[in-house]
């Protein structure tokens, strides 16, 4: 039971990450009809926008002390960053501290308006073209994005820790009156679930909510008849766009403490992310993100040594295997809209 | 001749000459001079040349003509990389068992993951085939270690049993004697010329290659995947069942995957999981869109432009390009080695993608469409521009796809 537990909590912050990346993906093939191979370094770059903002918020002026002096007898040099220098030591240290959340706010803006300009500047011209093109200029845009990323960052993982507050695990077992030390789970990766869930609700109330996101999904559900209505379908597409880049931005300013970003995490993602879309259903959101639990807890599951112990390899390729049982026995997915690419 | 009509069979010896002089053609430039870095002369990336011509051939005998875009055929790569070295371990050196093994299987396995993708169409036919070579990567680099040696890649030990090694045999893969490694190298005045066995047994295989993918596209099972490609609902509506041939046509590029994987093992006796990971894959779509999918020479094309650019563009460094730009003022100079930085040496795949994603956008029809607008500009420039008016033309229809 414990065991059971403990794989089910594993597989939530990595079914998380899936759920917003296929949640991002599901979002624009469901409003614009394009199949975007670039998500993955849309996530790539939000996890970028941390690594950022931590490198901006750790500038530093470098100041010698004559009191001290280093090995070889020169004076010591004491590095101050500026926010500290500016704010306050206290401050400026909780600034640098809490740079992953603070990413948040500085990954927003930019991530809506990289989707603004992907948008406008390059998929809007392949709307009409067949889903092939879409696929292969989406992916040599992923390809251009990784090379840019890595010609600044270079190639190796950046380490970008978690806030002092959220570093170390706690013991969830004994809460719920298990032995003490058997579910143990990090901080971090439960502020990542909370914060997925909170997207997602976000998403959901605004496009359930708000007029613009009813306007959306009567698009969605039928563009032409929306347009004939004289409402401007394209620009609030072209904002869904903008806001699936966000979504999938802040999955990965978040996850940055779980791994050490670099170049090609994206590329890692999109593909188990498109598997997620495609079990989950191809245009349906709420299947986009119960796909995305489900494999990522199932996953976990399958790294239980007992299960390796039937199955030995099981958990290499049991997220391709429920795809393709899935996609030959479903062929629209777990939630799909009739006739939405069915064939 | 050969059971081609006289315009293919010029066409077939234009290739044959060209691949059997390439050792020549490629090296323009007379050593030791500033240009001879950009020579590709040399066996390894000759070779190289041919056996990823094979592979994109084979791609686009499935994707250029039935427009089933796959994700997954480094996966057969990878497949026949292994079988070959598995000859290689258990038998000899010879080249010849191992290359019919990895046809086999790589056919095999095609046959198997075919069969389940094709039952699908569109973007769920990519990602059928994406998950199977996934599966199969991972399942080389954890469980199947026994068969693939994991991470270490699967290599000849001398205490292997190679049955069929003779006393005193070649210890390097051979043809009956003929070591792959060795070379004639012929200086004439500045010039090397480096002629390789390695690179003229795949030619030769390569050739082959060219010359059954030319019967299959002029073949009526051809103009069939084509009809596949053009509107398969209404081949459906005619009562005909199109997945025997798709499914042909999907096995028979998996086994010119196969036979690449085995002769890149052939050149190297040495196979690794990572050539069956999807950017693998990937990389032999770039190759066949940039060349020009559906004809017959763009996935060569693209396969040598590629493989060129990736060996002589990640050369050039810092260096070469001070070296390039050093008739500039200083301030200049360095102005433009740090614009252009990025681009050459490791920045190489941005070179690439950007140069890919243009192709997508402005020549879906690949260099060879390129080509044949530069052409067809020469020869109207040369006609009387008079007879061109557009308007006693009958008006296009809309480019629209689906």
């Amino acid at each position: 039971m414990d065991a059971l537990l403990l794989q089910i909590l594993n597989g939530l912050d990595k079914g998380s990450a899936y759920a917003l990346i296929a949640l991002g993906l599901t979002l624009i093939f469901g409003t614009l009809g394009v199949v975007n191979f670039a998500h993955g370094a849309l996530f790539m770059i939000g996890a970028f926008c941390a690594v950022t903002l931590q490198k901006i918020l750790s500038l530093s002026s470098t100041t010698l002390d004559p009191t001290k002096t280093d090995f070889l007898g020169n004076p010591a040099k004491i590095e101050t960053p500026y926010v500290e220098s500016w704010f306050g030591p206290e401050i400026g240290a909780a600034l640098i501290d809490w740079s992953v959340p603070l990413g948040i706010l500085f990954a927003i803006p930019i991530m809506i308006s990289i989707g603004f300009i992907m948008e406008r500047g390059l998929i809007k011209h392949f709307y009409k073209r067949p889903h092939a093109d879409q696929i292969l200029v989406t992916f040599g845009l992923a390809i251009v994005l990784q090379e840019v990323i890595k010609h600044f960052y270079g190639a190796n993982p950046i380490p970008t820790p978690a806030p002092d507050a959220f570093r170390g695990s706690f013991d969830f077992g004994s809460m719920l009156g298990f032995d003490p030390n058997v579910i143990i789970y990090p901080y971090w990766r439960l502020v990542y679930f909370f914060f997925s869930v909170l997207i997602i609700g976000g998403v959901f109330a605004f496009l359930q909510f708000t007029t613009f996101g009813m306007v959306v999904r009567a698009g969605m559900a039928d563009r032409e008849t929306v347009g004939l209505l004289g409402i401007n379908i394209d620009k609030r597409f072209t904002i869904m766009f903008g806001i699936a880049a966000a979504v999938a931005g802040l999955a990965g300013v978040m996850y940055t403490p779980i791994n050490s970003p670099n170049y090609h995490m994206g590329m890692d993602f999109l593909v188990l992310s498109f598997v997620v879309v495609v079990v989950g259903g191809m245009g349906s959101l709420p299947g986009a993100v119960l796909a995305g639990f489900m494999l990522g807890i199932l996953e976990s599951f399958a790294s239980m040594n007992q299960i390796k112990a039937i199955f030995p390899g099981i958990d290499q390729i049991i997220i391709y295997l429920v795809a393709i049982l899935i996609l030959l026995t479903r062929p629209r997915g777990l939630m799909g809209r009739k006739g939405v690419m069915e064939d | 001749m050969l059971g081609l009509e006289n315009k293919d069979t010029k066409f077939l010896l234009v290739v044959v000459a060209l691949t059997l002089c390439t050792p020549i053609i490629l090296q323009p430039f007379p050593e030791g001079s500033s240009l001879a870095q950009f020579n590709a002369g040399y066996p390894d990336l000759m070779q190289r040349f041919a056996i990823f011509g094979i592979f994109a051939i084979g791609f686009n005998i499935l994707f250029g003509l039935t427009g089933y875009l796959s994700f997954g055929h480094a996966a057969f790569l990878g497949v026949g990389s292994y079988s070959t070295v598995w000859m290689f371990k258990l038998l000899s050196y010879n080249v010849l068992p191992g290359l019919v093994l990895a046809v086999i299987t790589s056919g095999i396995f095609a046959l198997f993951i075919g069969y389940i993708s094709l039952r699908r169409s569109g973007i769920y036919f990519s990602i059928l085939t994406l998950a199977f070579a996934q599966m199969s990567f991972n399942l080389a680099y954890s469980v199947l270690t026994p068969i693939t040696n994991g991470e270490t890649g699967l290599q000849v030990y001398t205490d292997d049993p190679q049955y069929l090694m003779g006393e005193g045999a070649l210890t390097t893969t051979h043809v009956f004697g003929l070591a792959m490694n060795k070379s004639l190298i012929v200086p004439i005045g500045g010039w090397e010329f480096n002629f390789n066995v390695g690179y003229y047994f795949c030619a030769i295989i390569a050739i082959l290659a060219f010359y059954v993918s030319l019967r299959i596209f002029r073949s009526p099972f051809g103009l069939m995947l084509r009809a596949v490609k053009s509107n398969q609902q209404r081949m459906n509506y005619t009562g005909l069942n199109s997945r025997p041939y798709t499914l042909a046509a999907f096995v028979i590029s998996g086994m010119y995957a196969g036979l690449a994987g085995g002769l890149l093992a052939s050149m190297d006796p040495l196979a690794g999981a990572e050539r069956m990971q999807w950017t693998a894959s990937g990389e032999v779509v770039i190759m066949t869109i940039l060349g020009g999918a559906g004809t017959l020479m763009g996935p060569v094309l693209g396969a040598g432009f590629i493989k060129y650019f990736e060996n002589i563009f990640s050369k050039i460094n810092d260096n070469v390009l001070h070296g390039w730009f050093s008739f500039l003022p200083d301030g200049i100079e360095d102005f433009f080695i740090n614009v252009v930085n990025p681009f050459f040496g490791e920045g190489w795949h941005l070179t690439l993608g950007l140069l890919f994603m243009c192709v997508v956008i402005f020549l879906p029809g690949g260099l060879m469409e390129g080509g044949q607008r530069i052409l067809n500009l020469l020869k109207r420039k040369s006609k009387d521009t008079a007879d061109d008016d557009p308007a006693h033309h009958p008006k296009q229809s809309p480019h629209v796809a689906e």
